[in-house]
């Protein structure tokens, strides 16, 4: 058994409140898209408006975080243990088969996650934040001569609702796979990561 | 802990002496606005005005020796002529002109519909339009609430007491001319009300936002007139200049583009708007004022400030059937029915009503342009209704926004074979008026030899629609609509087309694959879990 100083507190920090404020936005937000009643529409739709702003303040400190610290590699795809990691997911997790990953604080990640957050990153957090402005800036977009139309772009926000939803699913499944069901969780807690002996699993 | 305690244990009467003192605070301050409207002249002493009048004509004759203008500015306005024609669409209109749901139509009922005219004696269609004296101040200019014009008098008030109606018992006192004249001054909510209050032959009837609760409003009822607030008058937005009043059914002004009317500043727009005072930005503030700001591209003020009409406890009639009409009592006798509130919903005379009060009004994209079915129109009936009036507007023209509307419902009498509707002679004490005779085919004759139409002879009923736009009755911000009462799928602007309104509408085919991808993640993560468990406890 060994411990590795994985998640900085700003990371936490950060990781924990875009938690709290993405779900909030998850939980107004399918309001405001009509799926259901909870606060009423006005006040879902005044509280999704603040979490994100929000949202986009800790996203400007998170994105200089990243660059100051070089922290951003940890998000370079590669494709190396790519096939061993699926490979594992999808059997050899069944079998206490060892993890191909090893994780150490200069490759906090798997390829699978490099990938994951990379799209995250690259893919719904832009298709959001760009629709999700054009949303609340619409008329003014407009009155300067744009002939932008709220239909569009309300659903390209529900589209990047929707990858934001699935991926939430996935990310909160996949955090059970670790040395134990809520070492990641508690990684994600305390900052330390309980990981796999090297020598775990290979029998005397 | 003691002065908290000290505190609550103010007597009771303490409330009392509080709320007195703010009530004589709120009266003085009620007597100091009305002072600031005092006028610089008391009627009472003018030599002119001392003298006993016999007639209207004879007041007006009077006023005219000072106001030497007056009659003539009031006989170039609608209010005296009722007559308009509509630059936009060349129609003829005009109450004098159209025909509507209600009581349908004017001129071979002249001596009773003129009880709303500012004239004496438009009795029929010789009245005379030139002449000074038959205008009529005092109806507009009375103070005393004691001037009163009767139907059938042809505009004039009782100059004697009257049995109103004739073999009723009830007697109409005669007007004191003298002290109505002496006591003369502004246009008042009473007086504009005395006929907009009452249009379509009673309390409220016609409009829906305009009805004798609007006499002395609270603040809930309407924030502008709130007579113990900022008591607007009619003539607060329906700024009159020279007798001309500001504001037109027939041509209304349904987006206002304009800027907030700055005193000083040449602006001819029209006064009696929204924007005219609060401006294109009203709501003041960041965050969510500025997302309602959003809104008055597409909504017009009404629609979200005045959730209901009808709230002042004055039932508006939502539709009528005239088809109905003439059944009598078991004595044989023209009879009323009631409802449980009292309030008549049949008359032998009229047919069926249906009263709505406080009711959600119907939306529509309006851009200000109305048409009319007028006399000798045919009926189109390829709906199965034929609308009175046609209201333009759709999401694209650039020029609507979504208005309030009271729709109102009537079935009324039209020639079958003309396809023309009909202007039935109802009022009147003769052997062809309906209200008299019960017979259609003798009234409608009557009628449309009046109107100089033609008649085949034969009557049948048709379904009838129209729109009235909603201005009034203003309510408190508090109680305006909520965003979720049109956000929403089924709610207040469920039949509107052409705009996106989030919460209402949504693709159904991203939310098919949105849910299916992130139901079939949720699955797989039960599935992949489950195997877990399975295995390792294995």
């Amino acid at each position: 058994m060994e411990r590795i100083y994985i998640f900085k507190r700003f990371e936490r920090f950060w990781h924990w409140s875009q938690a709290l404020l993405i779900i909030l936005m998850m939980v107004t937000g399918f309001e405001i898209h009509g799926t259901y009643t909870l606060l009423g529409y006005g006040d879902a739709s005044e509280l999704h408006t603040s979490a994100a702003w929000a949202l986009i303040a800790l996203w400007v400190f998170a994105i200089f975080w990243h660059f100051t610290t070089g922290e951003w590699r940890q998000y370079i795809p590669t494709t190396e243990n790519l096939v061993a990691m699926l490979r594992y997911y999808l059997s050899g997790i069944f079998t206490h088969a060892p993890h191909p990953f090893r994780q150490t604080q200069l490759r906090k990640h798997n390829p699978l996650q490099r990938l994951a957050y990379l799209g995250v990153k690259l893919l719904i957090n832009p298709l959001i934040w760009l629709s999700g402005l054009a949303y609340l800036y619409y008329n003014e977009i407009n009155a300067a001569g744009f002939g932008l139309d709220l239909g569009v772009v309300a659903l390209v926000h529900t589209v990047g609702a929707f990858l934001m939803l699935a991926f939430l699913v996935v990310h909160v499944y996949v955090i059970t796979t670790g040395h134990t069901w809520s070492s990641h969780l508690e990684a994600m807690i305390t900052g330390w990561e309980e990981i796999d002996d090297p020598q775990a699993g290979v029998k005397p | 802990m003691t002065t908290k305690r000290s505190i609550r244990r103010v007597p009771p009467w303490r409330g009392l002496v509080l709320a007195a003192a703010l009530a004589g605070g709120a009266l003085a301050g009620s007597a100091a606005l009305a002072a600031t409207k005092a006028s610089t002249a008391d009627h009472g002493k003018f030599k002119e005005l001392q003298q006993r009048f016999v007639s209207g004509p004879e007041v007006t004759k009077a006023c005219l020796i000072c106001h030497t203008e007056a009659a003539q500015q009031v006989h170039r306005t609608k209010h005296w002529s009722w007559e308009f024609l509509n630059p936009a669409t060349d129609q003829k209109l005009g109450k004098k002109n159209v025909i509507n749901n209600f009581c349908i139509s004017v001129p071979s009922n002249y001596p009773f519909c003129t009880s709303c005219h500012v004239g004496y004696g438009w009795k029929d269609a010789n009245f005379d339009f030139t002449a000074e004296e038959n205008v009529d101040c005092l109806v507009c200019h009375d103070t005393t609430g004691s001037y009163r014009k009767l139907p059938g008098l042809a505009g004039h008030p009782p100059y004697e007491d009257t049995e109103i109606p004739p073999g009723s018992g009830k007697f109409a006192k005669a007007v004191d001319l003298t002290k109505v004249a002496q006591k003369v001054g502004r246009t008042s909510r009473d007086t504009c009300g005395a006929c907009h209050f009452f249009g379509g032959g009673g309390d409220g009837v016609k409009h829906g936002d305009m009805d004798s609760s609007l006499a002395a409003p609270d603040k809930e009822l309407d924030v502008h007139m709130d007579a113990t607030g900022l008591d607007f008058t009619c003539g607060t937005c329906h700024r009159t200049s020279s007798h001309e009043v500001p504001g037109s059914r027939y041509t209304p002004v349904a987006r206002d583009t304009e800027g907030a009317h700055i005193p000083g500043r040449e602006d001819d727009s029209l006064p009696a708007t929204c924007p005219a005072c609060h401006g294109q930005a009203p709501h003041k503030g960041g965050g969510h004022a500025a997302k309602l700001n959003d809104h008055t591209d597409v909504v017009a003020c009404q629609t979200c400030h005045i959730p209901q009409i009808a709230r002042g406890g004055v039932a508006t009639k939502m539709s009528w059937d005239w088809s109905t009409a003439g059944q009598m009592g078991p004595d044989g006798k023209p009879m009323l029915k009631k409802d449980e509130a009292g309030r008549v919903i049949y008359d032998s005379k009229k047919g069926d009503f249906v009263l709505g009060e406080n009711v959600v009004p119907e939306y529509r994209w309006f851009n200000g342009e109305v048409s009319y079915t007028l006399l000798g129109d045919t009926v189109d009936n390829h709906e199965g209704v034929t609308r009175i009036n046609r209201l333009g507007g759709s999401a694209t023209d650039g020029k609507s926004l979504i208005w309030p509307m009271k729709v109102f419902v009537g079935v009324q009498p039209y020639d079958p074979v003309n396809r023309t509707l009909v202007t039935p002679h109802t009022a009147g004490n003769d052997d062809t008026a309906y209200w008299k005779n019960f017979g259609w085919e003798k009234a409608i004759k009557t009628g449309m030899q009046v109107s100089g139409a033609a008649f085949s002879g034969q009557v049948d009923f048709v379904r009838t629609e129209m729109s009235w736009p909603i201005t009034h009755m203003v309510a408190p911000k508090e109680n305006a609509v909520r965003c979720g009462e049109c956000h929403m799928q089924g709610g207040r602007l469920e039949a509107i087309g052409g705009v996106y309104i989030p919460g209402r509408d949504a693709n159904p085919l991203i939310d098919l694959f949105g849910w299916l991808m992130a139901g079939g993640a949720l699955l797989g993560a039960l599935v992949h879990g489950g195997l877990r468990i399975v295995r390792r406890n294995g």
